[in-house]
This record gives C-alpha cells, sequence and structure tokens, in this order.
C-alpha cells in the first residue's frame, strides 16, 4: 500500500472518527433507536430525547472513543519503542493487570468506599504490572519481555478466577464476572470524568517519546548516540501505556486486540514512521471501538452482546493471521 | 575540536573488556583502531561515548568533560555508527538519514530547509541520492552500510566515530567507503574508525592505534603500528609487504602456529 499523505490520512480519520461518534448518538436499541429518537424531537418529547443522549449515549460513546484511542495509541507507542509489531497492551500483560486491579477493588469493596477507588485500583495493577516486567525482562530481549508479559497474563487470570472462586455471594461473582466482559454500557458521565483526564495524562506521555521512537528504530545504541535518553524514553512509553490503558480498563472492562490491529493496519499507511503512527493508531483506535458498540447495538436483540467479547472474536483470528503472515515471511 | 579519552576501564559481567585506554583525535585527521577480535574495541568506543558504563577514567571534548554536556549536545559533536546495522520497520532511505538531523531538531515543526539539505549532502557523499526513496529493508548491503554512513554524516558533527564500516562490503565498497572517510577528514572532520582490514587500515589512515587484550599496546604511523614483530605478538601472523603507487602495502599472508 502506498502512503497516504500524512495531513490527508489524519484528517480522514479525524472526520471518520466525527462520524462514528455523531452516529453513536444516534444508534441506539429499538425502544430508542434513530427514528423513535427524531420522532420524539419532533412530538415534542425532545426533553426526553436529549435526555437519553445525554445520560445514556454520550458517556458510552466517550467512552468507547477514549478507550479505544488509549488502545490504540499506547499499541503503536510499545510497538515502535519494543521494535515489535506482535506487541500491544494486552500481549505484554497490562490489560489483564489492570482487569485484576478492578476485580480486586471489585472484590473486597474497596471499589465503595470511594468513587475513584476502582480506576485506581486498574492503575496500581498496570503499574505494579509494568514493575513486574521491568524486573523480568528489563535488559533482555523481546521476547523476554513478551514471554514475561504472557506469565503475567497468566498469573492475572489465575488470581482472577480465584476471586471469583471466593466471591462471598452470586452477585458480587457476577458482578466481577459482567465486568470482565467488557462494555461501555450503563456507564455515566462520572465514569467519563474520572477516566478521561487519566487517559489524557498518558496519552500526553506517550506522545512526548514519539521522536524518540523513531531514533529507536535504528537500535538502541544508534538511538543513544543521537541524543535519545533511553531511561527516560522507557520510563515515558511504560508509564503512559500503564495509565491510559490501565484508567480505560478501570472503567469498561478488559478490551483486547484494538492495540495490536490498529497500528498494523495503518503502518503502511503513513509511510511506516513510527511517530506519524501513534495520533494515526489513537484516531484508529477510537474508530474501531466506537464501530464495534455501535455494531453491538445494531446486532443485539434481546441480550447485548459485550464489547470485550466482540472485539476479542475479531481480534483473535486477525492475531492468528498475523502469526502466519509473520511465519511465511520468516520463511521464505 | 579534539576528543580525549584518558584512562577509559570497562569491566562487564565481571570481566575487565577495557583497561585503562586513552587515545585522542582530532579535526582532520583519520584514526584506526585494530586489533585482534575480543581486543574491546567496540567496546571502548562505547564507553567514550557513554553507551556503556565506564569503571575508570574520563572523556574530554576540547578540555571539557564531554559528558557535563547534553545528549543531544554530545550527539551534536560525535556521530557514531554502531556496528549493527539492522533498520527497523519498512523506512525509507531518505527517512532514515534524516535521522541524524535528529539531535538538531525540537520535536515541532517538520524537518527545516538546513534538515533537508544536510540529508541532501550526506546522501551525495555516499552516492545515494537515487536510493531515497527505497525502503532500506530492501537494499544490498553496500547500498545499505551507505545510506547508515550518510545518517551518520547527516548529523554534520565535527568528529565521526564509526564502527567496522567496511565489514562484509565487497571491494569496491570497501574502496568507496574509506574514500568517503578520507573526504570526511579534509573537509575538517575527525574520524576513528574500528577496522580488520590491515591492508586498508594501513593505506588509508593517519594514524593506527592497536588494542590487545583490553589494552593499547601501540600508537602512531600505520608503518610503525604494523611492524612484523607486532603483527607477531598481537595478530599471531606473518604479513606480505610491498609498494604500490609509491605507498606502502600490507597484506596477511599466514598464521603463525
Amino acid at each position: 500500500m502506498k502512503p497516504i499523505p500524512y495531513p490527508a490520512l489524519v484528517v480522514a480519520l479525524a472526520v471518520l472518527l466525527g462520524i462514528l461518534t455523531f452516529a453513536s448518538m444516534l444508534i441506539g436499541p429499538a425502544a430508542a433507536g434513530t427514528f423513535e429518537l427524531l420522532d420524539m424531537m419532533r412530538s415534542g418529547e425532545s426533553d426526553t430525547a436529549w435526555m437519553i443522549m445525554r445520560e445514556v449515549r454520550l458517556p458510552r460513546t466517550l467512552l468507547a472513543v477514549t478507550v479505544g484511542m488509549s488502545l490504540g495509541l499506547s499499541g503503536a507507542t510499545l510497538q515502535g519503542f519494543l521494535r515489535n509489531p506482535l506487541v500491544d497492551p494486552g500481549v505484554i500483560g497490562i490489560t489483564s493487570a489492570a482487569s485484576l486491579g478492578a476485580v480486586l477493588a471489585l472484590y473486597t469493596g474497596i471499589s465503595l468506599l470511594f468513587p475513584l477507588a476502582l480506576p485506581l485500583m486498574g492503575i496500581v495493577g498496570a503499574v505494579a504490572c509494568v514493575l513486574l516486567l521491568q524486573g523480568l525482562a528489563g535488559r533482555g530481549s523481546v521476547l523476554t519481555l513478551v514471554l514475561a508479559g504472557v506469565a503475567v497474563s497468566s498469573l492475572s487470570a489465575a488470581l482472577m478466577s480465584l476471586a471469583l472462586n471466593l466471591s462471598p455471594n452470586p452477585y458480587a461473582a457476577a458482578e466481577i464476572m459482567f465486568w470482565l466482559l467488557g462494555s461501555v454500557t450503563d456507564r455515566s458521565m462520572d465514569h467519563v470524568a474520572l477516566a478521561v483526564p487519566l487517559m489524557a495524562l498518558g496519552w500526553a506521555m506517550l506522545a512526548a517519546s514519539a521522536r524518540s521512537l523513531d531514533a529507536l528504530s535504528l537500535g538502541e545504541e544508534a538511538a543513544a548516540s543521537l541524543g535519545v535518553d533511553l531511561k527516560r524514553t522507557r520510563a515515558l512509553v511504560v508509564t503512559g501505556t500503564a495509565i491510559s490503558v490501565g484508567a480505560g480498563t478501570a472503567v469498561i472492562g478488559g478490551i483486547g486486540f484494538i492495540g495490536l490491529v490498529v497500528p498494523h493496519l495503518l503502518r503502511p499507511l503513513v509511510g511506516h514512521t513510527p511517530s506519524r503512527l501513534l495520533l494515526a493508531s489513537a484516531l484508529g483506535g477510537g474508530i474501531l471501538l466506537v464501530a464495534a458498540d455501535i455494531l453491538i447495538r445494531l446486532l443485539s436483540s434481546g441480550v447485548e452482546l459485550k464489547l470485550g467479547v466482540l472485539t476479542a472474536i475479531i481480534g483473535a483470528p486477525f492475531f492468528l493471521w498475523l502469526i502466519l503472515k509473520a511465519r511465511t515471511e520468516f520463511e521464505s | 575540536m579534539k576528543l580525549e579519552a584518558a584512562n577509559i576501564s570497562v569491566t562487564l559481567g565481571g570481566k575487565l573488556i577495557v583497561d585503562r585506554a586513552s587515545l585522542s583525535i582530532s579535526a582532520g585527521e583519520v584514526v584506526g583502531l585494530i586489533g585482534p577480535n575480543g581486543a574491546g574495541k567496540s567496546t571502548l568506543l562505547r564507553a567514550i561515548l557513554g553507551l556503556v558504563e565506564r569503571t575508570g577514567g574520563e572523556v574530554k571534548l576540547d578540555e571539557a568533560d564531554f559528558f557535563a554536556r547534553s545528549g543531544s549536545e554530545r550527539a551534536r559533536a560525535v556521530a557514531f555508527l554502531p556496528q549493527d546495522r539492522r533498520v527497523e520497520w519498512r523506512l525509507p532511505a531518505g527517512d532514515v538519514v534524516m535521522l541524524g538531523r535528529y539531535p538538531h531538531q525540537s520535536g515541532f515543526g517538520g524537518p527545516s530547509p538546513e534538515d533537508r539539505a544536510a540529508v541532501d549532502r550526506a546522501l551525495a557523499a555516499v552516492d545515494a541520492a537515487t536510493l531515497s526513496d527505497r525502503p532500506v529493508a530492501v537494499l544490498s548491503g553496500g547500498e545499505r552500510t551507505r545510506v547508515l554512513l550518510a545518517r551518520a554524516l547527516a548529523v554534520e558533527a565535527p568528529l565521526l566515530l564509526v564502527d567496522e564500516p567496511i565489514a562484509a562490503l565487497d571491494p569496491y565498497h570497501q574502496l568507496h567507503v574509506m574514500e568517503i572517510l578520507r573526504e570526511r577528514a579534509s573537509a575538517g572532520g575527525g574520524v576513528l574508525a574500528v577496522i580488520h582490514d590491515l591492508a586498508l587500515a594501513s593505506r588509508f589512515m593517519d594514524r593506527l592505534i592497536l588494542m590487545d587484550d583490553g589494552r593499547i599496546v601501540a600508537e602512531g604511523s600505520p608503518s610503525e603500528v604494523l611492524t612484523p614483530g607486532r603483527l607477531a605478538q598481537v595478530y599471531r601472523i606473518d604479513a606480505a609487504s610491498g609498494v604500490q603507487d609509491s605507498q606502502q602495502w600490507l597484506l596477511p599472508w599466514s598464521r603463525r602456529r
């Protein structure tokens, strides 16, 4: 694929994200579908229509967009930093560690103590994962890091199972289960107000690493000789990912594969430059997640499909395809 | 501009790799750092640049502590071409060379006209202007080395440190790279190159520094350093030599047993 001029690509992605965001405000389940909403506005029930949009659709849409952006951006940053197209926050264990933190908050009841507790525990989980990864694979190869991520993921999954196993009553277990599936349904503006500032902080850290990622395409030694501060870059990438993905995961649950798929699809379009991939992947992540959320509303009749389930069902085969493609490239 | 390293020691994994090595490079000269495999040449280069931790010694640029400067200031003074020739992603050669402008850019806005001019000069210097749009991943070994050398030249630092610039190149491109390094010196730059090819080292270098087992064992003009005695002692070889175009040449001939 030929690279598209970068400004044109960014504008196109931004417009698409805008259209989908608008659509997401209008499209909904049968009782309040697009036409019903428009009818309500015409027939003098516009207050109800506005309330549905403001209280139900707006937080849902904003979370889908911002969490999608966090996942796309951190995926692109991690791939650039580790110089490996097969990593994302999920593969190196950050998503499941953040989930574990949130599950522990739900399980122990810390989440009821104060409103910030759930996202904070998610971030604590993500940061703990990052520290563990640094300890296990800090100076090792990318392979070590990915293997350490797999280990952290498995451990988190085991501990989440333990929390389910030991949960005091079926309601607590059900709450954890539903939370784990990942969804933006029934989220309020409070959730948005909690998560978005933290995600924005993470984005700023990730964006600050952009130029260093380009220099890192030459390898760590050449990058350092060009004046890249490797320690600072590592800290920015790792903390930025932990904060943005941790906060997002803490509010809507674990959403897989966005961070893997989006940078991979957009890389040829930005001419393979790591720094240019960041903004494009952030927009692309927002597009993909909000589109998935719209799709869910269109598909669901009775029981609503969960967002995390849909992204995993689409994402996992894509990951498999990536591995197969990488394998044929290695063998040829 | 003069870079001086004094009494540099490096210990890696409990083993002393570089042992109190001192050297200097000045503007206008091409200096060869030679020695058998494992002598500590690359590690010494990295230690001078601060890429590995020194256990002792200091580096001075024009009499002032080199490491008191910021990373970008150091990068603008001394460019480095590491041995690792990998380039990740399918970056076009022009973009790779532009990375040499990293220490000159602030991060806001695209490359300045000055950056573009420096990239063009660097690509022209290595005869690679036509490769600009091609991904480095599909280039041949010779083309890739030239593009990466152009990346180091694009920094336009007064001093250039290169690690094995002619490894795995055919004779034509080896001579080409050596000429590029010489041109750099006649344009007023200083070059320090780790090099294994004694024949080319003896012809193209103003000065040679011979390392063995972490220590610098000899320094001087090629004919002073590459004596039969030293070749026997340090490299365990005998060499043939002669004169061509009124230049002394040297060819490693046989192993000593």
